[in-house]
């Protein structure tokens, strides 16, 4: 019924309907646009470097010849599988800790946040570093996407398990209890849904900073290595450039707004449709 | 001269919701004057806007004097000077008035050295001195504790000794003793009298309690979506109300003196601010309605002789020609009698039993290393039991140990002493499945209806999850048939609890509660939190239940009127033990236990004239902590009895030995824990109780 209902209140929503418009008409564009395009990613026109957006090459060129419309488009492809992923399993991740930690309390609230805290503390970049030479062989995207979510969701962890300790004393959480309910489904039936606009707005944020995260990770050697590029890459080597020669900045920095803000738009029609207090 | 005087009152908030439209009123010196209203009705806005304390968007209009002055549009330097010297106000929750960083005695210091040129140590000096006048002991000492160190009643007369710290014309307050418990009301209502007398001020009384108003105030003004819809002398309008409204509430109100059988309900729910609709804004609820009612709000018109009174209905020279009443006009339902109560009391099965059953709690010290430094004695041996199609109910302060029983009851876990026994199977001796098959039996309805619905699952979902919880098949049939059974419409079920209003709600918790068809149904408290009017509703609906469905109630309250109305028997808590038990007719008519007898005569009743003769108990002092509990019996810290009837020897023996309840001589079902029991009738006849 719940789901019935959110589903519905989710397609009446306008934000809602408009996001994920945006949305698939990215993916469309990230995976059939270049093959409209006269140039492929792997091509370099030794004729035109660095050469502005014109008829030949519509978003311009790179340094090396690139065709900037071709590598945006590729980078594209990668990114958004990796931003919706982290940011999905980075959440999910931080609700559920978070939640059975403050739900529960007691010893498994000791464990989870010391845990918690052990990961706030490590620096994320020594232990990619130790854990890099050995994935290095098989390093595929996917790994990948699990240490970037990896080190993402603890401060999250940490809020959510504080709000689910006053939402525990609500008294539809002891209603439930007294039902006879099974205690990890009262945790997703009735503590996530109430936090879900915190949620929300967290996964959001996350595809951000996940698709620019990459390109630190790629540093080290992860998943998407030169020539191949991803969108994190393209800006973080167009942002050296970005008043001399804009296109190089602006083509893969403006995907990555387009995607946010489609994906934020959904995440608020989302939110919206899952708070009874909201009239849209 | 009046002191106040409103005329024509709006705000209106943006959004179009007219919160207040047109009130006017009169407040003379020495006068007190009640506003009654539901939530929202707009009584609380009324009082703000004359304060000039309402946010910068709401729009006045208008006119507000004080000895003349017009205080609307006045700019702020202005009003500050009269706020909290000419006129006062004193809120409902006292702990949120007071700040918590500076002790009370500045606080109050503070208040009188704004308005009056005194130096620090004068005004320090003039704060003792309120404080004493408003009954706090030691108030020298009192003086430099914190809001938090005061008790709520405490903080409430505290309160009052700031607002009349400059001798104010007025006082406003709003809802003062809502927040308290009855007794704990008692001595605030009377502290209250004392300090008007003190400043022959006049004071403006809002609060939804008829009882309260019946005994303070000498006018009354009845609210109703915004609006005033009569006015008029307390008695007048008591004792004659000629407009539908104040018929209904007053007829719906349940009364610790009153009869049993069905409460007078007054169907529907208050007309929202913003979408009010045509003509007289009762009208939808109205059972006197007639078409004309649709055309044109009726405008407040004086009526009858003598002045003094107004009332707005067109059709109130009817009821007064007919001298109808609500119970002539409101339907009254016909709840079938229950089949079970024909057998004897003691042929019925037991469905629940304790057994000296009792629960402390630690009270730990220190961060890391956790040691115990006391215990708080929760509930500590408390021993009853109810009958298959019975109500108990369980009454006392805050802090008595009600909800402690209650939670120790629902977890169906073993107690830390003694035995509940629930449908004839002791929680200590049960099994996980078996614990869980026994959650089918006993439900709970909580107090709050807001908080005990998740505000994100709609109702469908919500009425279903017990059912999903113990494997029911035919969810959906079942839902709409619950929705139906507590007077809700099926075709609700997809909406959100927040789309309902709180009766509603309510409603809804009870559903939720049925679904499984208990045995045994435990009501937290739940009809304090809903408004007079749709009480009455609940009320009947919860008694129709228990007949029809064969229930058995432990109903938990702290509004003693309410108990009577609904229970079959009674135990009254104190401080973790029963004070007194027994059939309702025993209790309320001839209390046995001294705390009992307070109990009763600290409610007010919704009658003036009974509310001005009869003669108060008032208990001393407020509840002593449960983590330190008094020797002997528990009471006799605050026990009229003992502090002016007993002698030194009887005295002693309070002190040393713990009374347990003991049956009383020549009743049936009635048992007091008091050495010194005896009988008396504090209800009706005041006149006796002067004589002894």
């Amino acid at each position: 019924m719940r789901s019935k209902v959110v589903l519905r209140r989710l397609i009446a929503n306008r934000q809602a309907r408009y996001g994920s418009i945006a949305l698939l008409l990215l993916v469309l564009v990230a995976y059939i646009g270049p093959y409209f395009g006269a140039y492929a990613w792997t091509e370099k026109d030794f004729l035109a470097f660095l050469s502005p957006p014109d008829a030949d090459h519509w978003w311009g060129t790179t340094s090396i010849g690139q065709d900037m419309y071709a590598i945006t488009l590729r980078g594209m492809q990668k990114s958004i599988v990796i931003g919706l992923l982290v940011a999905l399993i980075s959440t999910g991740l931080a609700a559920i800790v978070g939640a059975f930690a403050g739900y529960f309390g007691g010893w498994a609230d000791r464990v989870l946040m010391w845990g918690v805290d052990l990961l706030l503390v490590l620096p994320s970049f020594l232990i990619i570093a130790i854990i890099s030479p050995r994935l290095k062989a098989g390093s595929s995207w996917l790994w990948f996407v699990v240490l970037l979510a990896a080190f993402s969701w603890m401060i999250t962890s940490r809020v959510v398990r504080s709000m689910t300790i006053s939402l525990r004393e609500r008294e539809y959480v002891l209603a439930a209890v007294y039902m006879g309910i099974p205690r990890w489904k009262i945790i997703f039936r009735h503590i996530v849904p109430n936090l879900s606009s915190l949620l929300i707005i967290d996964a959001t944020l996350n595809v951000s900073a996940a698709i620019i995260g990459e390109a630190a990770l790629s540093f080290f050697g992860f998943g998407i290595q030169p020539p191949d590029v991803s969108l994190g890459t393209l800006i973080a080597a167009g942002s050296g450039n970005a008043t001399g020669y804009p296109w190089l900045f602006a083509f893969p920095a403006g995907a990555l707004v387009l995607l946010v803000l489609s994906v934020n738009l959904i995440g608020d029609g989302l939110r919206d449709a899952l708070d009874p207090g909201s009239n849209s | 001269m009046s002191i106040l005087e409103v005329k024509d009152l709006t705000v209106t908030f943006p959004g179009g919701v007219q919160a207040v439209r047109g009130v006017s009123y009169e407040v003379e010196r020495g006068e007190v004057l009640g506003i009654v209203g539901e939530s929202g009705s707009g009584k609380s806005v009324t009082s703000l806007a004359v304060m000039g304390l309402l946010p910068p968007n709401a729009v006045v209009s208008g006119s507000a004097k004080l000895h003349g002055r017009e205080l609307l549009g006045m700019d702020d330097d202005e009003l500050v000077k009269i706020r909290g010297k000419a006129i006062s106000m004193i809120f409902q929750d006292p702990l949120s008035a007071f700040t918590p960083v500076y002790t009370i005695g500045d606080q109050i210091a503070e208040a009188v050295r704004i308005h009056q040129r005194m130096a620090k140590d004068k005004a320090a000096k003039r704060a003792v001195e309120l404080l004493d006048l408003v009954g706090i002991p030691h108030p020298d000492v009192r003086a430099k504790a914190f809001p938090h160190e005061f008790s709520g009643g405490m903080r409430q007369r505290a309160m009052i000794a700031m607002a009349i710290a400059n001798d104010p014309d007025l006082l406003i307050c709003d809802e003062p003793t809502t927040a308290l418990d009855v007794t704990i009301q008692a001595q605030v209502l009377e502290v209250l009298k004392t300090a008007q007398q003190e400043t022959g001020a006049g004071i403006v009384m809002i609060t939804h309690d008829l009882g309260v108003i019946a005994g303070m105030a000498d006018r009354v003004l009845v609210m109703y979506a915004g609006r005033p819809v009569e006015q008029g002398p307390v008695d007048d309008l008591y004792y004659r109300p000629r407009m539908p409204y104040t018929m209904g509430l007053l007829a719906s109100i349940p009364r610790v003196d009153g009869e049993e059988g069905p409460l007078v309900p007054i169907e529907g729910n208050p007309p929202s601010p913003s979408s009010l609709p045509p003509g007289c804004p009762f009208a939808p609820r109205c059972p006197m309605r007639v078409d004309m009612c649709d055309d044109e709000e009726p405008p407040l018109i004086p009526f009858g002789p003598g002045g003094g009174r107004s009332v707005a209905c067109i059709r109130s020279h009817e009821i007064e020609h007919k001298g109808l009443t609500g119970a002539d006009v409101f339907p009254v339902p016909v709840i079938p009698p229950s089949e079970v109560v024909r057998v004897p009391r003691a042929e019925r099965a037991t469905v629940l039993e304790l057994d000296d059953m009792i629960r402390h709690y630690p009270l730990m010290k220190g961060a890391v290393m956790k040691r115990r430094v006391g215990t708080v004695y929760a509930v500590d041996g408390i021993t009853f039991d109810i009958a298959e199609g019975e109500t108990l109910a369980l009454v006392g302060e805050s802090g008595c140990g009600k909800t402690t029983t209650l939670q120790q009851i629902m977890q169906l876990a073993p107690p830390e002493g003694g035995r509940v026994v629930v449908l004839g199977k002791d929680s200590a001796k049960i099994d996980k499945a078996m614990r869980r098959a026994l959650r089918r039996d006993v439900q709970i309805v909580f107090q709050d209806p807001m908080a005990a619905l998740d505000p994100r699952m709609p109702v469908q979902d919500i009425i279903a999850e017990p059912l999903r919880a113990h494997g029911r098949k035919d969810v959906r049939a079942r839902v709409a048939e619950l929705l139906e059974l507590v007077g809700l419409s099926p075709e609700h079920a997809e909406r959100y609890p927040s789309q309902f209003s709180g009766g509603q709600r309510q409603r809804i918790g009870i559903a939720r509660a049925l679904a499984l068809e208990p045995k045994l149904l435990v009501l937290d408290e739940p009809v304090s939190a809903l408004d007079v009017s749709i009480q009455a509703g609940v009320i009947n609906l919860l008694e129709e239940l228990k007949n029809t469905l064969g229930l058995s109630y432990l109903f938990v309250a702290h509004d003693l009127a309410v108990v009577r109305h609904l229970a079959d028997r009674v135990a009254v808590m104190y401080l973790g033990k029963i004070a007194e038990i027994g059939t309702v007719e025993e209790v309320y008519d001839h209390p046995a236990h001294p705390y009992t007898q307070a109990l009763l005569s600290a409610i007010p009743l919704p009658d003036p004239e009974m509310e001005r003769t009869r003669k108060r108990i008032l208990l001393e002092g407020d509840l002593p902590s449960p983590a330190n509990p008094p020797t002997g019996c528990r009471f006799r810290t605050r026990c009229p009895k003992f502090a002016t009837q007993l002698d030194e020897a009887q005295r002693q023996r309070c002190v040393d030995e713990e009374p347990s309840v003991a049956r009383l001589a020549g009743a049936v079902d009635h048992g007091a824990a008091c050495h010194y029991a005896e009988e008396i009738e504090v209800i009706t006849a005041s006149d006796d109780q002067e004589e002894k």
